[in-house]
Parts: C-alpha cells; sequence; structure tokens
C-alpha cells in the first residue's frame, strides 16, 4: 500500500515572517523546553497538520526550522519543544513570555494519520523526536474509534531526558493504548526499562500485517527500528519516519536540504522507509 | 495449575519446539520466585541454570571498582536470562538483580548440557535459540554504544 502523505498549507508569503509572541516557555529538562506562541494580531494561527514544521526566526539572531508539537485541534496557539544546542536555539528557548518570535509556515509533507486509520498505529521515538509525533498521538486519541490500537514506544537517554511525563503517564490510561518508555542508561533508582527503543519490541504485542509504524529520532536510530519493525513483519511502505537535514528556505528553492533525490522541506520532512531505504546506508549523504 | 510443561512449551523462546523435547527439558525445570532487591546470580558464581522469565523484571548490573553498579539493561516477562551455563567455563559474567518480584521457569544447566551431549538434535534446537538471542543482544548493545541522544553535550 502506498500512502500520499499530507499538502503543505500556507496561506501568506511563505517566506514573509508573521509576528507572534510567547505565551508560555515549559521546562522539559535540563535543555529542552516547550514554547507556546500566538499570533500577535490576536488572529487564529494556521493550521497544521501532524508532522508538518515551522522556521522561527529570532530576531537578530537567525531562523530554525523546528518540528511543530502542539495539537493540530488547537486553532489558537503553535506549540514547539526545542531542545538548546547553539546561539538560535538558545535564544529562542530564553524568549520571556510577550517576547517576539517569526513565524514562517507551517511546511512539509507530514505523517499520513488519517490514512492510517483502519490500523493500529506504531509510534516509535528517540530522544526529541517524540515532539514531532505528539500531534499524531493527540489526533490518534482523538479520534479514537477510527483506529486500532496505539502503541507508544519511547526511548531517552536517560531518565531525567524523558519529555512529556504526565503525557505519557495519561496516555498509558486511554483504552486499546500502550506506552512503553526505556532510557539507554537508568540510574539505580530507575525501575523502568533500561536498553535501546528496539528492544521494546517485543512487549508491544505488534499485529504487523495491520500496522503503521511512524518513527522519529536520530536518523540511525531510525535505521535500527525501521530494519527491525522490516524483521517483525512491517511491510517497509507502512514504514514512516522523519528525516532532518539543514532548512533554510523551506520552499524547496535553496536545496540546502537536499538529500539525494529529494528537498527534506518540501518532499519530507516525513518518508515511508521504502523511499529512504537505499539513501539511509549510503555514506556522508 | 499449568504444568511445567506446558509453561515452557508456551514460552517465546521455546515457541515451536516440539513436545518430545520440551518434555525432556521439563526434567530439568522448576519453578522459582524471587523477591524485589534480591539478586538472582552474582558475577562470578557458578551459572548452573537459566530462566524462562514468566513475571517481574530483572536488571544486568555490572561492577566497575570506586563506582556505582552499572545497570546495563533489564529483562522482562517472555525472556530469557542467562547463557553463562552454556559455555565454560560456565560462571556468570554480570549480576542479576530482581527489580520486581520474579517468578521464573529455571533450568538446571547441568541436566541440560548432559541431555544436549546425548541429543545432538535437542543440542541444535537449543544453540540455535540461544544464538539468536546473542545476536540481538549484541545489536542492542553496539546501538546503546552508540549514545545516539547525545549530539551536541
Amino acid at each position: 500500500m502506498t500512502m500520499a502523505a499530507a499538502a503543505t498549507t500556507t496561506e501568506t508569503d511563505p517566506m514573509l515572517p508573521q509576528p507572534y509572541s510567547v505565551r508560555e516557555v515549559l521546562k522539559e529538562t535540563s535543555d529542552t523546553f516547550t514554547l507556546t506562541l500566538e499570533a500577535s494580531n490576536g488572529a487564529g494561527v494556521s493550521r497544521f497538520r501532524p508532522g508538518q514544521f515551522s522556521m522561527l526566526w529570532v530576531f537578530g539572531v537567525g531562523e530554525l526550522p523546528i518540528s511543530i508539537s502542539g495539537d493540530p485541534a488547537e486553532h489558537d496557539r503553535l506549540v514547539y519543544t526545542v531542545r538548546s544546542v547553539g546561539e538560535a536555539t538558545h535564544s529562542l528557548v530564553s524568549r520571556e513570555v510577550g517576547e517576539g518570535v517569526g513565524v514562517r509556515g507551517p511546511f512539509g509533507r507530514g505523517w499520513p494519520v488519517e490514512e492510517a486509520q483502519g490500523k493500529d498505529v506504531l509510534v516509535i521515538a528517540g530522544g526529541i523526536g517524540l515532539a514531532p509525533l505528539r500531534p499524531v498521538i493527540y489526533e490518534v486519541l482523538r479520534n479514537r474509534e477510527k483506529y486500532g490500537r496505539l502503541v507508544v514506544l519511547y526511548g531517552a537517554r536517560s531518565p531525567r531526558d524523558l519529555l512529556y511525563r504526565k503525557e505519557l503517564k495519561a496516555w498509558a490510561r486511554q483504552r486499546e493504548t500502550q506506552v512503553l518508555v526505556t532510557v539507554d542508561y537508568g540510574g539505580l533508582s530507575w525501575r523502568g526499562h533500561v536498553g535501546v527503543v528496539t528492544t521494546l519490541f517485543k512487549y508491544a504485542r505488534l499485529q504487523p500485517a495491520r500496522s503503521v509504524a511512524f518513527a522519529c529520532g536520530p536518523e540511525i536510530m531510525m535505521r535500527f527500528v525501521a530494519r527491525d519493525l522490516e524483521t517483525n513483519g512491517l511491510a517497509r511502505e507502512n514504514i514512516y519516519m522523519s528525516m532532518e537535514r539543514n532548512m533554510k528556505c523551506a520552499v524547496g528553492f535553496c536545496g540546502h536540504c537536499q538529500y539525494g533525490p529529494h528537498f527534506i522541506c518540501k518532499d519530507g520532512p516525513v518518508f515511508s522507509y521504502e523511499r529512504m531505504r537505499p539513501l539511509l546506508e549510503k555514506y556522508e549523504l | 495449575m499449568e504444568s511445567l510443561e506446558r509453561i515452557i512449551a508456551e514460552h517465546p523462546f521455546f515457541a515451536g519446539l516440539e513436545s518430545y523435547y520440551t518434555n525432556l527439558l521439563t526434567g530439568c525445570a522448576s519453578n522459582v520466585r524471587f523477591e524485589a532487591g534480591t539478586y538472582i546470580f552474582k558475577e562470578g558464581e557458578e551459572a548452573n541454570e537459566f530462566y524462562l522469565l514468566r513475571a517481574g523484571k530483572v536488571a544486568l548490573e555490572i561492577f566497575a571498582p570506586q563506582r556505582k553498579p552499572i545497570m546495563l539493561s533489564t529483562l522482562a516477562e517472555g525472556e530469557i536470562l542467562g547463557w553463562s551455563w552454556l559455555l565454560p567455563p560456565y560462571l556468570w559474567r554480570f549480576h542479576a538483580h530482581a527489580i520486581e518480584p520474579v517468578r521464573a521457569i529455571a533450568l538446571d544447566g547441568k541436566c541440560l548440557r548432559t541431555k544436549c551431549e546425548q541429543n545432538h538434535d535437542l543440542g541444535y534446537e537449543i544453540l540455535k535459540r540461544f544464538a539468536q538471542i546473542m545476536e540481538q543482544r549484541l545489536e542492542a548493545t553496539r546501538f546503546q554504544l552508540l549514545d545516539v541522544y547525545a549530539v551536541g553535550r
């Protein structure tokens, strides 16, 4: 089965940042923050599909591609989860409530969530990769009767690096929903799983023939995940992954994010494993 | 009460194994329980058995001098604990720490080694299954060593 992905939707000039202001900054971990933005003119925000991203402009510092991590049904805000790893991301997460941020987008093709209806949905996230997948979880839980089981497998480096802890617990309480969390390095007080995210597959009660998998995390993690999913019986065309490259224009003009024959910003960031597999094992691509 | 043979036959590790072999294995098996906090075995001790985990969670730990124990991985229901019984010198390489109450089937390694020597078909079946577990855990360990979430730290 081939799934067509969601189309890009932008109502304004895609190159023109729209003025937004910070409504809330929530500290998730020592270096990761969730920002809630609202349109400065009081209007609603651009609608987005799970898996799409925006270009966030910190005036005087630079512009960053950041996946939207909020609920697609909340039309008065845009939510982003950002890890502070450099000057621009540090500046972004240091914004105070009320300060301005420029927003372009949303851009890109997201997760084919609607086309996964009727199937079990397997969400596999590593580290901050849970952020672009959170809208998928919101969407499935909101339309629970339209999907089979929801299985969320989440791996992080250590217990203190886990995102959305309260939500993970709340999701696990939903019907037909299984949430499993693991860490690569557990301290002695940790009583959860220790091991890489693929070690959770054996606890997930997978039904490969009726499952669609969405994976997001470091590229090498997705390579391991996709390979193991295939070994477990999932078809390549039912495994999707969100790719990442240095994006500048976000609309396929500049070529910064070219990956083989694809522009990650325009053709992705979500691709099927079927399309990515020939590229994933190429050196220095 | 479930029979040992049925529990063994239904454990994922022995899925598809002929009943003749599960019957042979049952002669080496016993039910065991471990309280949370206890050590099932420790590094350097003789490895005389392995465990089919039925419930609970076990942490594999390793000690380094002047450091706290390091938890390498956890194992839970449906998994196998221990393969040092299979290969000389038959000594455990890690600590196995029950971090939740554990129910398991213990299989006597000496008993099983004797049966495998007497019946090479059984030995080959057992070895194939352990080789697969070893391959999976080696792959997971390699993946873990990559420390993929550490970029930028």
